[in-house]
């Protein structure tokens, strides 16, 4: 997993509540046994017209926001099915962090697991910051992973909650899995005594 | 002074301390997970995982497979499938293969959706925990499991140790006292629930469906139930294990048997919230008033009775919410303030893993018995799995739905992953989980209601309140 320390890049204003990850990436693009290619999909009901060409009006189809790494979004982000695929699709195509009122449980984890940082940050922020990135597209936006702190460039700054297992993983970029591994005499211990929930 | 192991606890609680390897000072828990069930689509990236890092299945034992997202509706011979569903669904088999794990395959007697092999074969059992690479592994909270979705990177921690880190969840208890009336169901109960909490209303909670009206629902229902827990963004629904239960697992390939099935039987009967436990939230909803839902938006939660009207945005004081309606209606095609009676449908679809179980069938037979779906309808009637389609057939059912103009296939219309999309515009009375935009193909409108109203519906070619038909 890559890590995450700190981002400033300009930032995609998604004005969307409950944005699901069917969304974010539709089921017919779930169809391949690898990662790759599914940045080609993401937001794919949104980002193109039914003969495959970009709908003009859509956010990420705007040149202004080419090259953005953050997306900021309303309340509920990614929910519904627990496709990983949503967080593939949103880091191929370059994010590499989400601001939004609310995650879903499902989404964050996901997220987490891939190196793409879920922010929340109050509602109000939330939408002071989609004004501000709607009238200056430009505007550079620093994601402080070690400070918990999202600062915009005339100094404002929130602070945002993230529990400190999961900052450890991300600023160092490991995955759980090595943690788990590691545990093998505790689950061996474990299952010796627990043979069957009832047993 | 009282040891803190003997304090009350929640259903919840007793299922995860019971499954607590391993809990660090400042890490997550390090949770054990007894019954891994995997399909095509989640799976392929975790087995590359596997093979990328040299790494084995922990527990081939505890991991059972199914294919049941990618299936084509036709044809039946994988040769002439697409290339990409038959790419999955051939990893799936050669996965299986190198690592031990059984296969419910497409071309054997068992397959069919996961959330319904699950508990079919009774690998679901109560006090267990239970993960899937899928959101609708909240249904298996039905039996007194705790069963939630895991992403694919979860998926391949689980495979190599069975375990997962979980930070624990909060609880939340939803009550549902008294009787429901006839042509209400328990599809009426959950979108009733998410109506009230709204889509995102359960994020970081694990729900305990509580109180007389869940305690008389059969199994089939109860499945319903906690199969949406996930729309009101919980993390997964629980039931308390009950008489009900234990007669619905008994003598299921994977429950346990003889004296075993005894001492299991004891030990669930040890699972129900303690009389004192308290929960961090709660909600009350009263059965006796409860009507038939039907959604109106675009995510689970904008819901109403059927005989309701959808909101007009005065009435919404928030303004996330408001826009988030007005927006729908776009989508959708319909206008805030329209009655939901009369609303004219194209497509009916009774399926999923939300209902498409022998009961769910059996009571949408029931409504179209001896009539015939409308001209401009097409009814597709899906059952979850082969056993319930061959005791369907046993039953007549089949017959039943072919006399009455619906379609008796399979795989079709949860999420638009095969051929069988719904077409832009079309607005479908659908028994599935979602009414996400696009759900049921690009374009396509879904109106979510039970298996008895998505029966009336296709028979008038609009939406009617069921009642008026019993």
């Amino acid at each position: 997993m890559n890590p995450f320390i700190t981002l400033n890049a300009t930032a995609v204003p998604l004005r969307a509540e409950n944005v699901d990850t069917d969304q974010i990436i539709p089921a017919r693009f779930l169809t391949a046994v690898t990662k790759a290619g599914m940045g080609e999909g993401l937001f794919a009901a949104w980002r193109y017209l039914p003969d495959g060409q970009p709908t003009p009006d859509f956010v990420l189809n705007q040149p202004q926001y080419a090259g953005a790494k953050i997306l900021i979004a309303g309340r509920n982000f990614g929910s519904g099915s627990s496709r990983e695929h949503a967080v593939w699709a949103l880091t191929e195509y370059g994010f590499r962090a989400v601001i939004s009122p609310g995650f879903a449980d499902i989404f964050y984890n996901n997220a987490l697991k891939n190196g793409l940082l879920p922010v929340s940050l109050p509602e109000d922020i939330v939408h002071m910051l989609l004004d501000l990135v709607e009238e200056q597209p430009q505007t550079h936006i620093l994601i402080d992973l070690p400070a918990q702190t999202v600062i915009l460039p005339d100094g404002q700054q929130a602070n945002f909650d993230i529990d400190p297992y999961r900052k450890q993983c991300l600023l160092e970029g490991l995955d759980d899995l090595s943690y788990l591994l590691a545990q093998g005499p505790a689950i061996s211990a474990y299952e010796q005594a627990h043979p069957m929930p009832w047993a | 002074m009282t040891p803190p192991t003997t304090s009350p606890r929640t259903l919840f609680a007793k299922v995860w301390d019971a499954h607590v390897v391993q809990q660090d000072a400042g890490a997550p828990a390090m949770l054990y997970i007894d019954a891994h069930l995997i399909h095509e689509v989640t799976s392929p990236q975790a087995f590359a995982m596997l093979r990328q890092r040299g790494l084995s299945v922990r527990r081939p034992d505890r991991t059972f497979a199914t294919m049941d997202h990618a299936i084509p509706t036709r044809p039946v011979d994988i040769s002439l499938w697409p290339d990409d569903a038959a790419t999955q669904v051939r990893t799936l088999r050669q996965n299986c293969h190198d690592f031990g794990i059984t296969l419910f395959d497409i071309e054997g007697p068992v397959q069919g959706i996961v959330h319904v092999v699950g508990p079919e074969m009774g690998i679901t059992q109560p006090g267990m925990t239970v993960v899937c690479g899928d959101s609708h592994t909240s249904t298996h909270g039905a039996f007194g499991a705790l069963a939630f979705g895991i992403g694919t990177s979860e998926v391949g921690h689980v495979l190599a140790s069975q375990t997962l880190l979980q930070y624990k969840p909060k609880t939340f208890a939803i009550h549902v006292e008294g009787q429901l009336g006839p042509g209400v169901t328990a599809k009426d109960i959950i979108l009733a629930i998410i109506a009230r909490i709204g889509a995102g209303g359960g994020r970081g909670h694990v729900f305990e469906y509580r109180g007389s009206a869940i305690r008389s629902l059969n199994m089939a229902n109860r499945m319903t139930i906690c199969n949406m827990s996930i729309e009101g963004g919980a993390r997964a629904g629980m039931i308390a294990p009950d008489e009900t239960t234990f007669a619905w697992l008994r003598g299921r390939p994977y429950a346990p048997q003889g004296k075993d099935w005894n001492k299991a039987v004891a030990y669930w009967r040890t699972l129900p919230t303690d009389a004192d436990a308290t929960f961090d939230r709660e909600l009350t909803l009263d059965a006796n008033a409860l009507e038939p839902m039907v959604t109106y938006g675009t995510n689970p939660g904008q819901g109403v009775a059927i005989t309701g009207t959808i909101p007009t945005p005065d009435v919404l004081t928030d303004l996330a919410e408001r826009r988030s309606l007005l927006s729908a209606m776009d989508y959708m095609g319909l206008q805030p303030g329209q009655k939901m009676a009369g609303q004219p449908i194209d497509i009916v679809f009774i399926g999923s893993c939300t209902n498409s179980r022998i009961e769910d069938l059996r009571a949408a037979a029931d409504i179209v018995r001896g009539k015939h779906v409308a001209d401009n309808v097409w009814g597709i009637v899906v059952p979850g799995s082969k056993i319930i389609k061959a005791q369907a057939e046993a039953e007549g059912l089949d017959h039943i739905f072919s006399e009455a103009g619906f379609e008796w296939r399979r795989c079709s219309m949860c999420l638009a992953m095969n051929d069988d999309k719904a077409a832009a515009g079309s607005y479908v009375a659908s028994t599935s989980n979602r009414n996400f935009r696009g759900r049921q193909g690009p374009g396509s409108r879904t109106l979510l209601m039970s298996p008895i109203m998505a029966a009336a519906a296709a028979l008038h070619g609009r939406l009617v309140d069921v009642r008026e038909m019993l």
